[in-house]
């Protein structure tokens, strides 16, 4: 079968850059050669394709939009990396927001000098893997209700609670941990050798399942004072990180639809049913116009979205309606997609029903999409609806 | 040491399904999606890891159009330090022995102790830019190399020959060499090394800067004429097994004992 070569109906390849369909194509075809041979196994198997990370850290893709420490890429391109890294699946973009958009970030954001130069070049190289430690098992959506806690000991902190739904926790080297102290939340790099840190795999999924995720329990962990992250104040860190994430998934979520979109029209090219193939019927084509549609528009929001980033006009309800938006369109797309290619649709030789699970857990995380629309409410009306 | 490493954009066929355009001298170009010549992408890793060991410089260089500087940009990424893209309208439609004297033409301005291609380019497949530019240049020339390496003045290439032999050779430099495919492990092109490609010297050069008379080549210079092209005939003797995997995976392995396969 052909190489996958993208959804582009309203040609919007030239409103890229040279240097941005470099970027895109080069993922592009990583995905194609390394990841899709062997996504399926590590589907079944529940694990997180490792082996893929010394070639993505290579790449640079991990901190590519980290000024100084990573590529510094703009905005454009590194929502093109996120979106060819969910073409493949969702659990290999996912390492790459969390690494990249959760945990490098902040440090960058909110580290000392030290901690920068510490972390940074190490997580950039994928030699060290880190983890986003803020939701918890009863804290979710309203992680003001956190129950960890950081008390301050002499020069260092003791940290004692449970974060939940961690992704790469089990994988990570460092856990970025936020707790409650008595002035308000603040972060931590956890060592994840730290004695009374323990992460334990949530092994029992139907969604994600190329994606360690992990419970994390702190009883009595010990870091030092400069282990904080000195301008971290508040819940405001966070869920600053939490942005970069959503704005690298409102692209993410255009990948899985393309995959899903490509792989269902491709199929409605061959397959047969009366005579003729099935994408010369009325009611698949109207499935795969629905699917054109919704994926253009969503390529369009994405791509305003990433000049406004640049210049630093992004405001959170403008990512929220894209992660909102682009999100429930793949979960829509994926579900088309799936009846296009009929009973096939279920079985694993076709990748459209993993992106389609997936997809369930990206429309609850960072952000379930009723918080988006609270966001976004809040935004046009003025008026808190939490 | 300085390479001049040649490198082309080709559609990619290699997995695609490839129809015969109305002229039927060519192939329909269509929705097809266009990559680094695979072959190349090997010589500019290989040129690449020289220049690593050895110091000096790489130079990527591709003839075409507008869109083919892509490739030019790709090489920049992977880690050549500068790139030519010859350039002129009256470029298209040449041969293969009018690319090479393009090429020929514009590396004589340029020092190297050794030029690269790859051995075939996917599209055609015709393998000769490179010995015609080897011999236009009066350099020595190898084809289809499986490794290289270089000491002072020597360039020791292990190579196919016919029948599945390899070869060792040494050409004294400056030489050409023509790179098969698996000679080593391209890398994948980094964002960093992409950023950093958008600040290398890019060059462009026509029939003038080159110093090129323009009637050796395009279509009107041309000797060899394409007449005709079509698809391979569907062969007799092949049989599709129908039915389900169970069955038809109990009828392969039947005709296997039968063949002796297994």
């Amino acid at each position: 079968m052909a190489d996958f070569v993208g959804v582009d109906f309203y040609e919007m390849d030239e409103m890229l850059s040279d240097e941005q369909r470099l970027v895109r194509d080069t993922v592009r075809k990583f995905i194609q050669d390394k990841a899709l041979p062997i996504i399926e196994d590590h589907q079944r198997e529940g694990t997180f394709p490792i082996s893929l990370l010394p070639v993505i850290a290579e790449m640079g893709l991990l901190g590519a939009h980290i000024p100084d420490y990573g590529a510094g890429m703009d905005a454009l391109a590194y929502g093109l990396i996120m979106q060819e890294l969910e073409r493949g699946d969702t659990g290999i973009r996912s390492f790459a927001s969390v690494q990249g958009g959760l945990c490098m970030y902040p440090i960058w954001r909110y580290g000392s000098d030290e901690q920068k130069d510490e972390w940074l070049p190490r997580m950039d190289a994928g030699e060290v893997i880190a983890c986003f430690g803020l939701t918890e098992p009863d804290a979710g959506s309203d992680p003001s209700a956190m129950r960890t806690r950081a008390e301050r000991d002499g020069d260092d902190w003791v940290l004692n609670g449970v974060k939940y739904w961690i992704t790469n926790g089990t994988l990570a080297h460092l856990a970025v941990i936020w707790a409650m102290t008595d002035d308000g939340v603040r972060g931590f790099l956890v060592p994840t050798d730290t004695p009374g840190f323990t992460a334990n795999q949530i092994k029992a999924k139907y969604s994600l399942r190329a994606s360690d995720t992990a419970g994390l329990v702190m009883e009595g962990c010990r870091v030092p004072e400069a282990l904080r992250l000195p301008l971290a104040e508040g819940l405001k860190a966070p869920l600053t990180c939490l942005n970069e994430a959503r704005y690298g998934i409102a692209w993410g979520a255009i990948g899985a639809a393309m995959a899903c979109y490509d792989e269902a029209l491709r199929y409605a090219q061959v397959r047969v049913a009366f005579g003729r193939p099935i994408a010369g019927k009325q009611l698949i084509q109207e499935m795969l116009v629905e699917c054109v549609s919704e994926i253009t528009k969503a390529q369009l929001l994405c791509w305003r979205l990433a000049l406004l980033k640049d210049e630093g006009k992004a405001h959170p309800a403008y990512i929220s309606l894209a992660k909102r938006n682009n999100v429930a369109m793949a979960r829509n797309t994926a579900r088309m997609c799936r009846e296009i290619l009929g009973a096939n649709g279920i079985l694993d030789d076709y990748q459209t029903f993993r992106h389609m699970v997936n997809i369930e857990s990206v429309y609850t995380y960072e952000g379930t999409h009723q918080i988006h629309t609270l966001i976004v409410g809040q935004k046009i009306t003025g008026e808190s609806a939490f | 040491m300085d390479i001049i490493v040649c490198v082309k954009r080709v559609p990619d066929v290699a997995e695609a399904e490839v129809d015969i355009d109305s002229s039927g001298r060519g192939i329909q170009l269509g929705t097809l999606g266009y990559v680094i010549n695979e072959w190349d992408n090997f010589a500019v890793e290989a040129a690449v890891s020289l220049v690593e060991a050895h110091g000096g410089k790489v130079t990527a260089v591709t003839v075409g159009g507008e869109d083919d500087e892509d490739v030019l940009r790709r090489a920049l990424a992977m880690g050549a330090d500068e790139a030519l893209h010859l350039t002129d309208p009256v470029f298209e439609g040449s041969d293969s022995f009018g690319i090479a004297g393009i090429l020929s033409q514009a590396v004589a301005d340029i020092p190297y102790d050794l030029l690269l291609t790859g051995a075939v380019s996917g599209d055609v497949g015709g393998g000769r830019v490179g010995p015609m530019l080897a011999a236009m240049a009066g350099i020595p020339h190898v084809c289809l190399a499986t490794e290289l390496s270089v000491e002072g003045s020597t360039a020791r290439v292990r190579h196919e020959v016919e029948g599945g032999l390899e070869r060792v050779v040494e050409l004294d430099l400056p030489a050409l060499v023509t790179v098969q495919t698996g000679m080593n492990e391209p890398r994948y092109v980094s964002v960093l090394g992409i950023r950093k490609a958008g600040r290398k010297p890019l060059r462009t050069a026509g029939t003038a800067e080159i110093g090129l008379d323009p009637d050796t080549v395009g279509p009107a210079a041309v000797r060899v004429r394409i007449d005709e092209m079509f698809l391979p005939p569907r062969g007799e003797g092949a049989e599709i097994l129908a039915g389900n995997d169970e069955d038809t995976v109990a009828a392969l392995v039947d005709r296997l004992r039968q063949q002796g396969g297994i």
